[in-house]
């Protein structure tokens, strides 16, 4: 139980130097960033490192920031190391216009699936990646929903029946 | 065994194809749920199989980003419907944390009573299923009588059975009847026979063990790096259990035992499942125990005291000031929500269900993405069947705890 927040901080800090960025404590959960390129060379360390063992990866997801430019879609990390009981959140950035990402299927088959997803939804391309298509969405759609210049229907909408939809209408 | 060992050798020229392709679902009888599956098969052998996903994708994250959290529960009754309760407290507590709200004893103990009961009621349907596909019927109509049980508590609780939206941000919508009390003993007393009855029907049958064991089995190693979690995980002989690791609902107060197996094949899944149901049950009275250990006034304790998130009881909200304003506030949006991210988890009935949520101080989340343990475990199905036979197969799907509700989100 002696691995820390700090202990990891300092870790990755002595071997990525300045490219490791933006530590924070969020609840408690060590959280920081790294450049896209970095994102396998910083999973396979937290993975080999004899005192890290980050060899779980609990989730993988992606954020929509379009007031982010270049920087517009963000790939987070949850990883968790079983015998410290310590996790931690890693993520990357990358443009919407090439949103290219190094896959980490070979490190963890979990990601396989979670990766699919994240490509479904916000149309990261995970490089080398073995079979990146969609998975929950239909084959044949061709945009990426959760990103956030798709929004739910417009509530405000007035060419249907709104009484019909339990918003009252336009009241006469 | 070689995958290859029963190939059939078929004479030269012959126009008979070596292998078959089984489009296995969306809704075949045989498995319980919307589940595709195109299965290579080499007589009943199977080569090579691909998951399909998605039949009953309902854009949950999408449908999350317009939603108040109090708006997102029912959201999550639909995820694992087999144990909503958990998926409910989940939610719960995630907005708890982000919140900042600290939730009295007597309040977490209830929650544990009822997200215990989830996990009875899913692992009975879980392990009742896997005797379905492997030929015996009895124990799954035996016990689902005493599922119903399970359900008439939720019902005396919430109003509802099955997506029961049970709960609110803060603690639970009303306090527990006498009534619901009453049918909680009732279970306690029942129960225990019936789940004895129903191991005396399965562990030691030569048929079911036979069928079960040396099939659908995962390494440690491998189902670590698959990301499995749950009975599933510990059956392969890893004791990861978020109650344990990360206590939430006050779980450290209570002595309960983590089961786990060894080969990670069907059988230790089965045995595993078995294993914590007594856990489960044993975990209900210690809880029921500490919640009689509250009199007066504290008896009456069941929600945090925190009006700005808290729904106020609608009779108050008709006749007194303040609640009407709170009211107002929370559902017009008017409170203040804390920018931040939050990463909260609990051990649902078939693995870590894990809230990743963002947000930016809007009254919805920025983002809200469900960590679903059968969406990620199910990616191994192809390896676990690998080389099995077609039957064993199903009982691979069954024992896994797959629920498409929540594999598709």
């Amino acid at each position: 139980m002696s691995l820390t927040n700090d202990k990891i901080k300092e870790k990755l800090v002595e071997k990525f130097g300045e490219s490791v960025a933006r530590f924070e404590e969020n609840y408690g959960l060590l959280t920081f960033e790294a450049p896209k390129e970095l994102n396998l060379k910083i999973l396979q360390f937290l993975y080999d490192d004899a005192e890290l063992k980050f060899k779980f990866m609990t989730d993988l997801c992606a954020v929509h920031y379009p007031d982010n430019i270049n920087n517009e879609l963000a790939v987070v990390y949850h990883l968790h190391n079983l015998e410290d009981n310590i996790r931690l959140r890693f993520k990357v950035y990358t443009s919407v216009q090439q949103p290219d990402v190094y896959t980490a299927t070979q490190l963890f088959s979990a990601a396989n699936w979670m990766e699919r997803e994240t490509y479904d939804f916000y149309g990261v391309n995970f490089v080398g990646h073995p079979n990146l298509k969609r998975i929950l969405n239909v084959d044949e759609m061709d945009y990426f929903p959760l990103r956030k210049e798709y929004p739910l229907e417009d509530q405000t909408r007035i060419d249907k029946d709104d009484e019909m939809f339990g918003r009252g209408g336009t009241i006469v | 065994m070689s995958e290859h060992q029963h190939h059939i050798k078929l004479p030269e020229g012959s126009i008979e194809k070596q292998t078959t392709t089984l489009n296995l679902g969306p809704t075949h009888p045989a498995t319980h749920g919307v589940f595709q599956n195109i299965l290579e098969l080499d007589g009943e052998r199977i080569v090579s199989a691909e998951q399909t996903v998605g039949y009953i994708h309902r854009a949950f994250e999408k449908l999350a980003e317009r939603r108040p959290l109090y708006q997102i529960t029912p959201i999550t009754d639909r995820l694992n419907y087999c144990s909503s309760p958990i998926n409910n407290m989940g939610w719960h507590m995630t907005c708890e944390k982000l919140l900042n709200i600290q939730t009295p004893k007597r309040v977490d103990y209830l929650r544990i009573i009822i997200m215990e009961l989830a996990r009875i009621s899913d692992h009975l349907i879980c392990n009742s299923i896997v005797g379905v596909d492997s030929g015996a019927y009895t124990g799954f109509l035996y016990v689902m009588q005493y599922r119903e049980l399970i359900y008439e508590i939720y019902e005396e609780v919430c109003g509802a059975r099955l997506t029961t939206n049970i709960g609110r941000i803060g603690g639970f919508e009303r306090n527990f009847s006498n009534t619901a009390f009453e049918k909680l003993e009732k279970f306690i007393a029942e129960f225990p026979k019936v789940w004895k009855e129903f191991e005396n029907l399965f562990t030691r049958n030569r048929i079911f063990v036979d069928r079960l064991q040396n099939t659908g089995g995962i390494s440690a190693e491998r189902a670590l790096n698959y990301g499995f979690t749950g009975p599933n995980l510990r059956a392969a002989g890893v004791d990861y259990d978020v109650r344990i690791h990360t206590p939430y609902s006050s779980y450290q107060d209570f002595n309960f035992i983590v089961p786990i197996g060894k080969t990670g094949d069907n059988y230790d899944r089965f045995l595993v499942r078995c294993q914590e149901v007594w856990e489960s049950l044993s975990l209900i009275k210690q809880a029921y125990n500490k919640v009689q250990e509250f009199k007066g006034t504290e008896a009456e304790v069941y929600h945090a005291n925190a009006p700005e998130y808290y729904l106020p009881l609608k009779k108050d909200v008709y006749t007194k000031m303040e609640q009407l304003i709170w009211h107002f506030k929370i559902v017009m949006g008017e409170t203040e929500i804390p920018k931040g991210e939050v990463y909260f988890s609990v051990e649902g009935a078939n693995g870590e269900l894990g809230y990743y949520l963002i947000s930016d101080g809007g009254r919805t989340p920025y983002r809200l993405h469900f960590r679903r343990p059968s969406f990620i475990y199910y990616q191994a199905y192809s390896e676990l069947t690998k080389g099995s036979m077609l039957s064993d197969a199903i009982i691979t799907m069954s024992s896994l705890n797959l629920i498409a509700g929540e594999l598709d989100a």
